[in-house]
């Protein structure tokens, strides 16, 4: 039987996503033989045209020329992966979109009339179809290989929507909220990581996106009778995730 | 007139974003070269405006996922700086130890995975792996070591969520670290038999005079701490930085190109490190790169991959050092108390220096931010390289021409993600 052909791509990002495949450093020349990575140019030259069986796209779309690349590549893709918080949400980059654009080129490059890009920062999923999504900033390693895993046996990859809340108890680790009046955006966060943050004494920040089922009203409630202020509350909702709806929705009511 | 020919490669590979080349050749000469970064630009500076100190070292990390901790250090020191607070001994320890692993993750990567290939003749690591299967693993051993230490230290490997101004939120245990040392002394091992591979592979023979820039500290091997210093007798703070370089935006980039105003483009990254700081390693590390051939400057960009080799043996041998010397800090973080000002900090990402500074409000709101990424400064050497290269091999088919342009960029390590992305070779022959 012919091995899946795997792509992995970027748009707007920083790496580091696609950097997970290969921090499986136990794992990489086994996946390597049970696929064939036909087009990873961070690793390889060998880059090969399409079509793809399955296609990690790391990065959200900033660009018109970007948005047209990822509509080429759904076409010649049979099952398209958005991995990360850029590929599902925007990502950090998102913050443009409550921004005015041109000012923040302004900001940083001395001639702006160079720079061409779009003024939001968008998702995979507002312009194609996407069969999976692993969330995080950056995605977990562990996920990415059940992932991977699941595909190559023709089953459905087992990712929780459930929040880092879960994660936490099933830890067995103290509530950093509770115990300790640390502010927390476990209960609304996507699991996936392993509940880190609270494992290392502080809040989760949220890098996941948001869970499933939220209510962010009520843990912005909880936020402020522990001390925050409105202004904390809607920069920690207003980061790397700040375009997924419940979180945008949360910093605006405190903007 | 001759025919036209034009060659366009989609992207440049095993290096970190995207990016493109052009070499334009008439009458079998190379009239120019140009590595366009047009990475979508990412407008980090800008977002930083207006977010609180304390969440600066978290989003300036989603610059790089190759070296957040470059970022979060730079970003760290620099706004305690201005807070004027400095970190105790134990914690200065152990953001060493931190970025000692990122040093070992990066550099195994970037020698067997992104650059061996080139010596071999093979398309990628996994490749090589069929024929030097033994050293991919010992490469893949060794960079699992060093991403074991910074999920030990950071929380985990790529943005790591233990890093807060002031050092941690939790330290570890020394049975934690101690935990490490086996897989430690193992990948020291590995990245001498890298080097030992390594010496034999077939290096161009070329020297390049650039001005070489880096941190030089008095008693250490840089990383966190130093004076910016140049061979050409550059010896400044952290805050004179403007004064002496100058970031120029060029039309083909959307990466800014960092020079030093005097004199133009300059190097940094191993090649600087190493040459700068020589005396700074000890004498059997020393020992270990003469007989790798290796003098106490190395000009040859090929050959960075042999400096790359000591480096890793020398961080190696330092977070072992580091960590049999570990005191747990007794508090995690320097307690923070904002007051209104400027910081202005570099550290030395393994690909180079990486400058950064703040100017903050009294309560500690980033009212402005500045960040120099090694890419942008090494831009002006890459195309100097580059150009070189092609002049030499004008005569080589298109293809083989074409690798010798990729690999003279893949020497510098560039990470375009940093700097900004999208990499293409053109060739235009008339």
């Amino acid at each position: 039987m012919a091995r899946p052909r795997l792509a992995v791509v970027k748009f707007a990002s920083c790496d580091g996503c696609q950097l997970s495949l290969l921090d499986c450093e136990d794992e990489l020349l086994a996946v390597a033989g049970a696929v064939e990575i036909a087009n990873f140019p961070e690793a390889s030259r060998a880059m090969q045209p399409g079509p793809y069986d399955v296609t990690l796209v790391e990065g959200s779309i900033t660009t018109e020329h970007d948005a047209a690349r990822l509509r080429a590549l759904r076409d010649e893709t049979l099952i398209l992966v958005s991995i990360g918080a850029c590929a599902t949400s925007g990502g950090i980059q998102a913050l443009r979109n409550f921004a005015d654009v041109g000012e923040m080129v302004r900001a940083v490059y001395a001639r702006p009339d160079f720079i061409n890009t779009l003024a939001t920062s968008t998702p995979v999923a507002a312009h194609v179809k996407v069969d999976y999504e692993l969330r995080g900033c950056p995605i977990d390693k562990g996920q990415l290989l059940e992932l991977v895993s699941a595909l190559l046996a023709g089953r459905r990859p087992g990712l929780p929507s459930h929040s880092v809340c879960v994660e936490c108890k099933l830890a067995g680790q103290v509530c950093v909220m509770v115990a300790h009046g640390t502010p927390c955006l476990g209960p609304v966060t996507h699991a996936g990581c392993g509940s880190l943050c609270p494992g290392y004494h502080r809040g989760c920040y949220g890098c996941f996106g948001p869970a499933e089922t939220t209510n962010t009203t009520s843990l912005a409630a909880q936020w402020q009778a522990l001390g925050a202020s409105q202004r904390d509350i809607h920069r920690a909702f207003r980061t790397f995730n700040a375009a997924s709806e419940p979180f945008r929705k949360e910093a605006d009511a405190h903007g | 007139m001759a025919d036209i020919k034009r060659i366009r490669v989609e992207m440049l590979a095993r290096v970190e974003g995207e990016g493109a080349l052009e070499v334009d050749i008439a009458g079998g000469t190379v009239q120019s070269v140009r590595l366009s970064i047009f990475e979508p630009p990412r407008l980090f500076e800008a977002f930083l405006r207006g977010r609180a100190a304390t969440e600066v070292p978290d989003i300036a990390a989603r610059i790089c996922g190759i070296c957040p901790v470059a970022y979060q250090m730079s970003a760290s020191h620099a706004i305690e700086t201005a807070f004027g607070m400095q970190p105790t001994p134990e914690i200065r320890a152990l953001r060493r130890l931190l970025y000692c692993g990122e040093y070992i993750e990066s550099h195994a990567l970037h020698m067997v995975m992104l650059h061996a290939p080139d010596f071999l003749g093979f398309e990628d690591g996994i490749a090589m792996a069929a024929v030097h299967g033994d050293l991919v693993k010992r490469a893949l051993a060794a960079k699992k070591a060093g991403n074991r230490l910074m999920t030990v230290v950071g929380g985990r490997e790529i943005h790591p969520i233990n890093v807060r101004l002031g050092g941690f939120y939790r330290v570890p245990s020394r049975a934690e670290l101690t935990a490490l040392q086996p897989d430690l002394a193992r990948a020291r091992d590995d990245a001498v038999a890298i080097l030992r591979w390594a010496v034999g592979f077939d290096f161009p023979d070329v020297e390049r005079d650039w001005e070489l820039v880096a941190l030089r500290h008095p008693t250490e091997y840089p990383l966190n701490e130093g004076r910016i210093a140049s061979t050409s007798g550059i010896d400044i703070a952290f805050d004179e930085f403007e004064t002496v370089f100058e970031e120029r935006h060029i039309a083909h980039s959307n990466a800014l190109h960092a020079v030093v105003r005097e004199r133009g483009g300059y190097l940094t990254g191993p090649l600087a490190r190493y040459a700068l700081n020589f005396d700074r390693l000890p004498a059997h590390i020393q020992a270990l790169a003469r007989e790798a051939g290796l003098g106490p400057v190395c000009r040859n960009p090929y050959r960075s991959i042999l400096v790359r080799a000591i480096e890793t043996v020398y961080v190696c041998e330092e977070a072992m050092r580091l960590i049999a010397a570990y005191t747990p800090p007794k508090e995690a973080a320097v307690k923070l108390t904002p007051r209104a000002g400027t910081g202005a900090w570099a550290t030395e990402a393994p690909r180079g220096l990486l400058w950064h500074r703040y100017e903050l409000d009294e309560d500690g709101t980033v009212r402005t931010a500045r960040i120099v990424p090694p890419t942008a400064q090494n831009q002006p050497a890459m195309e100097a390289d580059l150009l070189d290269v092609a002049s030499r091999h004008v005569d080589y088919p298109d293809a083989a021409l074409q690798l010798a342009c990729e690999a003279a960029v893949r020497n510098h390590d560039p990470c375009i993600s940093c700097a900004t992305h999208f990499l293409k070779l053109t060739v235009n022959r008339e």
